[in-house]
């Protein structure tokens, strides 16, 4: 039976980084259409946790390495041991989630493995052999539909595109195996996480997003923000301008979401910022400038001064509950 | 210091790309070429780093004789001299991946320097094929701590910077929540964020030395290199449009329809 094998991340703190499970579906997904089974690879410190937890995700058999090599990611000394694994159980298909760790991690494992890789995988149709993948070009102005002619194919896919996949049902295999850590010629050095008490942006029900139109003052955006529930995103003008960490950029380079509502304050709409938002299901566009193109993806605009729509918008939505 | 940086043709990302009724590509009339920006960014951060140890930044693209085009924007920039492999037809990134790891064997350099994705692809995927193949380091999406329009960005000063010993380079990474360091021993590849820096624009003297500066031509057949493409692109499509919204005329009804409409506040 054809296999495909999807790679779990655990993240710095120590969690399931929330991708995977929408990666798990989508793998779920691929197998189905591709008569095969599901298999989840997690290399960790210690992986005994989360192996529990991906165990109840419907998958056939959860392999775990550990090494205290793997504490700290590196492409080196993952992508090596994901291969191998990929190899002994002669998987087909070997997938991730598309986050920055799947961007980096994956095209590696597609070398060792000669395999051809798409990338933000959106969409899997057909079946059998002829399955094929729909992913975004051009900023996402183009949706092409692949298809790779190598024995292993490689992919990391659109979180957005994919439901999360349901813990605490069925239960896997799970089968540890020995990766050989080979040396690596780059050294982890440290890693600087921004932290926030707003929930994760790709993860959050409701977007609040600035722009230029805010010159730099997100007190107004994080009012609305906290008002609601939601994250903070940016449009990549204010990042680079250094106001907001870059973490926060929403676009086809930054991060793609697709919450319940996006609202967009002062943000002008560049392709490469509504290629990361279109997805949304309800966008709002507030901004001065009637001819702004975020108006044209925008289900509500409202041409005004952000700094007096924002905090009318907070008591407002304040006086519904 | 020898650092090789790409300079691949792309649309310019300005420019309203449109599908071909019959799915089989994009429209071509009318389009505007460019260097890929973040191979751009690549290229000048590749200069701060020769200006800052000495050295030459030579750079590579693969295409038709239209890829001069772009090899002389990143000569005009400061590269120093231009590989251009000669090849018309469709590649994948396993193709281009192996095509430079052959320049690269000829050229030795001690960092090669891409961009981290092309905005036509938008595939994210050579610099780290091109890394495996080679047996080097990686550091992808190197960014830097600073805004851009810090006082070390206009002094330009590189953001990837050299270890003491000048045997590593140490490179900030954008990834999920934070930014991560890296120390990669040379050589490695490195590939750019788009906040890594802020090009330079060509000097007019500048452009004018870009014209007499070396293009060498090489072909994959040259090279060995067997780049029939193993992705079939079978069609392309326009994404499905968004209804056309509405303009609200003040927060109360925004608030009103959010609330009622589209259920979601």
């Amino acid at each position: 039976m054809p296999i495909v094998l999807i790679v779990a991340e655990q993240q710095p703190d120590g969690n399931l980084r929330k991708a995977s499970l929408n990666a798990i579906s989508a793998g779920k997904a691929l197998a189905d259409k591709a008569g095969a089974e599901l298999h989840l690879v997690l290399l960790a410190k210690d992986p005994a946790k989360l192996a529990e937890e991906l165990k109840g995700t419907g998958a056939k058999a959860v392999h775990t390495a550990a090494a205290p090599e793997f504490e700290h990611y590196l492409a080196e000394t993952y992508a090596p041991a994901i291969a191998a694994l990929a190899q002994e159980l002669k998987a087909d298909y070997v997938g991730m989630a598309s986050t920055a760790q799947g961007k980096d991690l994956m095209p590696r494992v597609a070398a060792r493995l000669k395999a051809a890789m798409a990338t933000d995988v959106m969409a899997i149709n057909g079946s059998g052999a002829d399955v094929t993948f729909t992913r975004p070009m051009w900023a996402g102005n183009v949706f092409a539909e692949v298809k790779l002619t190598t024995p292993v194919k490689v992919f990391t896919v659109r979180a957005t595109e994919f439901p999360a996949a349901a813990t605490g049902q069925g239960a896997a295999e799970v089968k540890t195996f020995a990766a050989k850590v080979e040396a690596s010629k780059t050294k982890f050095v440290d890693f600087k996480e921004v932290k926030s008490a707003r929930p994760e942006l790709t993860e959050a029900r409701v977007v609040v997003s600035g722009g230029r139109g805010t010159k730099g003052d997100f007190k107004e955006i994080e009012a609305l923000a906290d008002e609601l529930g939601a994250a903070v995103g940016a449009s990549r003008a204010v990042c680079d301008a250094g106001w907001v960490p870059n973490d926060l950029q929403v676009g086809q380079t930054g991060k793609v979401v697709a919450p319940q509502l996006y609202i967009a304050a002062g943000i002008s709409g560049a392709i490469q910022h509504l290629a990361g938002m279109k997805s949304s299901k309800t966008i709002v566009a507030i901004n001065k400038d009637p001819e702004a193109p975020i108006f044209q993806v925008a289900d509500y605009g409202l041409v005004e001064d952000l700094f007096k729509v924002l905090p009318a918008l907070r008591q407002a939505i304040h006086g519904l509950k | 210091m020898k650092i090789l940086v790409t300079a691949k043709r792309v649309e310019d990302p300005e420019s309203k790309i449109k599908v071909k009724p019959d799915g089989s590509g994009i429209v071509q009339e009318g389009l505007k070429y460019k260097i890929n920006p973040f191979d751009e960014i690549g290229v000048e951060e590749g200069l701060r780093l020769a200006a800052k140890h000495g050295g030459e930044v030579v750079v590579v693209s693969i295409g038709t004789k239209d890829v001069q085009e772009q090899l002389r924007h990143a000569l005009a920039m400061g590269a120093t001299r231009a590989v251009w492999v000669n090849h018309a037809g469709a590649l994948d990134q396993l193709g281009i991946a192996a095509l430079l790891q052959k320049v690269v064997e000829k050229e030795k350099p001690d960092l090669v320097v891409l961009g981290k994705q092309s905005i036509d692809d938008d595939q994210n995927q050579v610099g780290q094929y091109l890394a495996e193949f080679l047996g080097w380091g990686q550091a992808t999406f190197a960014s830097k701590v600073e805004s851009l329009e810090s006082e070390a960005e206009k002094n330009k000063v590189p953001a990837v910077a050299l270890t003491a010993d000048g045997k590593a380079v140490r490179v900030v990474r954008e990834v999920d929540n934070g930014l991560a360091t890296l120390e990669v021993q040379l050589p490695a590849v490195v590939t750019t964020d788009l906040r890594l820096n802020q090009p330079r624009y060509a000097s007019l003297p500048g452009i004018m030395k870009a014209k007499s500066k070396p293009i060498e031509e090489l072909t994959p057949e040259k090279l060995g290199v067997d780049v029939t493409p193993r992705i079939q692109v079978l069609k392309m499509s326009a994404p499905p449009a968004r209804k056309a919204g509405i303009k609200v005329p003040d927060v109360a009804t925004l608030v009103e329809k959010l609330h009622n409409e589209a259920k979601v506040v």
